[in-house]
């Protein structure tokens, strides 16, 4: 008997709910961190501590966190999404005013018992809040004029406010999983591909206009722009870590130099190497073959996601599961896209492997939500 | 809103379709990641392996042990001892100024070494070695080796510094060693890395300079990991590089030392050479310095009471000073006249106490003049209308390749730093250098070796050897490199009759042993080792007519600078020749007096090979030599020390 079989038997309810999450997913997130806690306890030079121990505890909180979530029926949660949403917003804007500078960044609060980072919140409320909006929407004002302001106005709060700490990977998460939610709730195509042309438009117009009269940004924010886009240009200063990074991941080979092996991040070449950086100290000691695995597990997760939510007759649900899926791998997908020098340093770290408490906490509430909505399908 | 059924339905298809739309892109994405993937990690792998080890491997130089110098016995002249520094490390020593001050109640430190260590340890990487003091004292060491608990990061630190033992006796041949400075490596089209290494020494002056490439060996190197911010991690691997070549030099230290105590405090200079090999066995300049000074990077003070010094230690006399060599060139006029076939048998010349040679008159030094002489009275004499007749005879040119050939006026192959060519001058040189034809008087002149005619004391060493042997011996200095015996240059016959030689030798014979020579006084009496020589006195100004009428002021009642210069050559035994010496006293007033003495004493410590018996000299003379050679016993050559007394 399938697992696919089995449930679609019977509801359950109470504790015999844990039975049905989607335990698949749960076992991908389980063996990622695991990868996550191995390369931490590699940079620290074989050693638990600082990050390893505090990593697996956390993981700790948030699977039974993830669990705790399921076990809620998904319809309650769906009733939260408005004022989760506003919540969200709020706290960003407290952020605003009150938050902490931290790495030249106002991006917490400091609660006393943690730091709460609202921005990583705002993804997932965001996500919540405009599966909610469809849900509620009548399927054939989708496209209306109107009801599309609505939710781009919902995402543009929250990305300019998170814009300002200044965190422009998140913002950009934000915005392109907003855009997302909106493509898959089924807007129609010429918004999109109005936005795109815009968009295109004026970035071709501005760089037309380098160099000519009616130059549109100063030349300074050119340059800044071109090492942006091309740390090559600054082997030194932007291009270092970017440079390091392509070192560390190219000197891996096949198989890698081993477990504990790797001079770039064993002798601090690396930067960031236990946060953002953290993927090309795994590539640098398992090799491809390590690298590979890891991006297979997490390709893994969003098939699973996926089919989840094509099975799940709730649009809510389905709208959710797809969300949380989007986020998820935009996360790794620039943070890899990042190190392998494809994409501007912007700061986004790997999901579920670099060390941080409020990102991995925030991820295992999301993937909650989505165990929650897989729990109580419709069947 | 309430929604339909057929609604549902209907959302819930777009959704797939636009599900499966963006799921097959992210997974195209993933795709992409995953080539991009390869192509770093397999298809670049190689290039990017390179760059990780060139990342983490440095390769670090090991300098050279520089080779040490021996005298012709074995005697050590310079060597490598370990030198103490002190070293702090900021990261261990936690708070610095703490530790700098408990360590400066423990050992006397510079207020301007702590400023500056204070200074360093701010600009460099907390874990590189900060240098607080150089050339500590065996004993400040192990006091800081004691109180190590109390001095968290200060270790002392071991290295090789050059020390010359013999101290100040070779300042000159030897010269000494510095750390590299930007003005050396701008005159090094492309220097070796190994001059790069902090504190690596290098020769300045002398043979240490010259004989640089030998002495200095080939650097070594280590490849060392380091780690981003340049800490080193391990040693990978070392190749030892090869010291440099040990070198023999052909001085005696023992004579060497003996002659530098016998100049003392003089502005003088003496050279002895080996009339067989050419071996220089003794090249002194007086007065000398301690070399270990300039080692260690010698104090303002120091260096400017030495260049301020009227006498010049710093010089090296015997191959950079030029002197007129008065009366010391007859020889070699003589030798131009008897080559030429112009004096005769029994030939004999009038000196009335001048000569008038186209309208002007030169004077013989003796006012009275020599009357009726020969050539061997007057070499014996030195009477000088003598040589001014022979010259005009013969002329310039022969006169001026005679010099030559005794090794005047040509620049000697010797390594030691600026060696002087000296000057034996002929009508066309006077002609290239002042535009003016050569006239009668200037043969004159050079005829008792005065006017145009300069000479090293190495060069007139050179020619009482060649006069000797009546062969082309050249100076050697360098014995041997790495054991290997270096050829001895020149040596072959002059090519002069032996004749004519024979009645040079006689005569200087007669200046030294002859009752009415002007070297009477320091004559050798030990038959088995007299001597043959030459006295010069040199002017070092023109005696007007005015002063002559009103009679020649006394050398001693001039200013030291303008006194006349000493001058002495000789060879001995005179049957068998074995050494030959040049004196220059610089204005040491006349030869006989200043310098002959002084040759004597060198000539008679070279033949006995130390302190020589008092019977060897005249026996009214015993008492005072005694004394002397009781003072110079007293002289001996300064132990050097290592380490700077910071006291």
């Amino acid at each position: 008997m399938s697992y696919l079989e089995y449930a679609v038997k019977s509801a359950p309810v109470g504790f015999r709910k844990i039975f049905y999450l989607n335990w698949p997913v749960a076992l991908l997130l389980a063996s990622v961190s695991g990868a996550g806690f191995l390369m931490l306890y590699s940079v620290a030079g074989g050693s638990f501590s600082p990050w390893a121990e505090p990593q697996m505890k956390r993981f700790a909180m948030g699977f039974a966190l993830m669990i705790g979530v399921a076990m809620v029926p998904i319809w309650f949660w769906r009733s939260l999404a408005g004022v989760g949403y506003l919540l969200t917003v709020a706290l960003l804007v407290a952020v605003e005013l009150f938050g902490t500078v931290g790495m030249g960044a106002q991006r917490w609060i400091d609660l006393g018992f943690m730091r709460l980072q609202p921005s990583e919140l705002m993804k997932i409320t965001l996500v919540m809040f405009l599966a909610a909006y469809y849900d509620w929407l009548p399927a054939k004002r989708t496209s209306h004029p109107f009801w599309v302001l609505i939710p781009v106005i919902a995402i543009i709060i929250p990305t300019l406010l998170v814009l300002r700490q200044p965190d422009l990977g998140t913002s950009i998460l934000l915005l392109a999983a907003g855009g997302g939610l909106m493509f898959l709730a089924g807007v129609h195509w010429a918004y999109f591909a109005a936005v795109l042309a815009s968009v295109i438009g004026l970035v071709t117009t501005v760089f037309q206009s380098r160099g000519t009269e009616w130059q549109l940004i100063k030349d300074y924010q050119f340059r800044r722009i071109d090492t942006f886009l091309d740390p090559s240009t600054d082997p030194l200063g932007a291009g270092y870590h970017i440079t390091q990074s392509k070192i560390a991941l190219g000197s891996g080979g096949w198989t890698g130099r081993g477990f504990m092996q790797g001079t770039q991040s064993r002798l601090n070449f690396l930067p960031e190497k236990h946060t953002d950086f953290i993927f090309t100290t795994l590539a640098e000691e398992f090799g491809f073959l390590g690298g590979i695995s890891l991006l297979g597990l997490y390709a893994l997760i969003i098939v699973f996601c996926i089919w989840s939510a094509l099975t799940n007759k709730d649009r809510f649900s389905s709208l959710l599961i797809l969300g949380i899926a989007l986020n998820f791998f935009l996360f790794f997908a620039v943070n890899m896209s990042m190190v392998m020098g494809l994409a501007p340093v912007v700061g986004v770290p790997l999901p579920m492997v670099s060390y941080g408490g409020s990102a991995m906490l925030v991820l295992m509430l999301a993937f909650g939500l989505m165990q929650s909505a897989h729990v109580h399908r419709l069947r | 809103m309430k929604k339909t059924r057929a609604e549902t339905d209907f959302s819930h298809r777009r959704i797939s379709r636009r599900a499966a739309l963006l799921g097959g892109a992210q997974l195209l994405f993933i795709g992409g990641l995953a080539a991009r993937m390869r192509f770093l990690q397999v298809d670049q792998a190689d290039q990017f392996r390179l760059l990780a080890e060139e990342n983490r491997i440095n390769v670090r130089l090991i300098p050279p042990s520089r080779g040490e110098v021996f005298d012709r016995n074995g005697t050590r002249l310079a060597q490598n001892a370990p030198s103490y520094r002190i070293v702090i490390v900021r990261e261990d020593a936690g708070d610095t100024d703490e530790v700098l001050h408990r360590l400066s109640q423990i050992i006397p430190l510079a207020p301007e070494d702590i400023e500056r260590t204070k200074d360093e340890l701010k600009r460099s990487p907390s874990f590189l070695p900060v240098t607080i003091a150089e050339d500590v004292r065996w004993e400040d060491i192990s006091r800081v080796s004691v109180n190590a608990p109390a001095l968290p990061g200060v270790t002392p630190e071991v290295g090789l510094s050059r020390v010359y033992p013999q101290g100040s006796d070779f300042a000159h041949v030897l010269g000494y060693v510095g750390p590299v400075s930007d003005y050396d490596l701008e005159k090094i089209a492309d220097p070796e890395p190994v001059l790069r290494i902090p504190r690596f020494q290098i020769g300045k002056v002398g043979v240490e300079t010259k004989l640089e490439p030998v002495l200095r060996g080939k650097a070594g190197a280590k490849r060392v990991e380091v780690n981003a911010a340049g800490r080193v991690m391990r040693e990978l691997d070392r190749r030892e590089g090869t010291p440099g070549s040990d070198i023999q030099l052909t001085i005696d230290a023992k004579l060497q030392g003996y002659v530098q105590a016998r100049l003392d405090q003089e502005s003088a200079s003496a050279v002895v050479i080996d009339c067989e090999h050419g071996d220089v066995l003794a090249c002194a300049s007086a007065p000398t310095f301690d070399p270990n000074l300039f080692v260690r990077g010698i104090s303002v003070k120091d260096y400017s009471s030495l260049t301020g010094n009227k006498y010049r230690p710093l010089a090296s006399k015997t191959v950079q000073g030029l002197y007129p060599p008065g009366s010391t060139f007859k020889m070699v006029t003589a030798m131009a006249a008897l080559e030429a076939g112009l004096i005769g048998p029994d030939e004999t010349v009038y000196c009335p106490g001048h000569l008038t040679v186209s309208g002007r008159r030169f004077h013989c030094w003796k006012r009275a003049g020599h009357g009726w002489v020969d050539l061997q009275t007057s070499l014996k004499r030195s009477c000088d209308v003598y040589y001014y007749d022979l010259a005009i005879k013969v002329g310039i040119e022969k006169i001026s390749d005679m010099a030559r050939r005794f090794g005047l006026g040509i620049k000697h192959d010797v390594p030691m730093s600026a060696v002087a060519q000296g000057l034996a001058p002929n009508m066309e040189w006077k002609q290239q250098t002042y535009g003016q034809s050569w006239r009668v008087g200037d043969t004159v002149n050079v005829s008792i070796g005065q006017g145009f005619m300069l000479a090293s004391p190495m060069q007139l060493a050179v020619m009482s050897a060649r006069i000797a042997t009546g062969r082309a011996v050249e100076p050697r200095l360098i014995k041997s490199v790495d054991g290997v015996e270096q050829p001895s240059r020149g040596g072959e016959s002059l090519g002069m009759n032996e004749n004519n030689l024979r009645k040079m030798r006689r005569a200087m014979n007669a200046v030294v042993n002859d009752r009415r020579g002007t070297a009477y006084g320091s004559r050798i009496i030990e038959d088995a080792m007299r001597m043959a020589g030459k006295t010069g006195t040199s002017q070092v100004r023109n005696i007007t007519a005015a002063e002559r009428r009103a009679g020649v002021i006394r050398n001693e009642d001039l200013p030291w600078e303008r006194r006349d210069h000493a001058l002495f050559v000789n060879f001995a035994p005179i049957e068998a020749p074995k050494y030959a010496v040049a004196v220059v006293v610089e204005h040491g007033g006349g030869g006989s007096k200043a310098a002959a003495p002084i040759a004597r004493d060198i000539t008679l410590q070279a033949l006995y090979g130390g302190q020589p018996p008092l019977e060897a000299y005249p026996a009214k003379d015993r008492e005072r030599i005694e004394e002397q050679q009781e003072k110079l016993r007293g002289m001996e050559p300064q132990a050097s020390f290592v380490g700077r007394d910071q006291a």
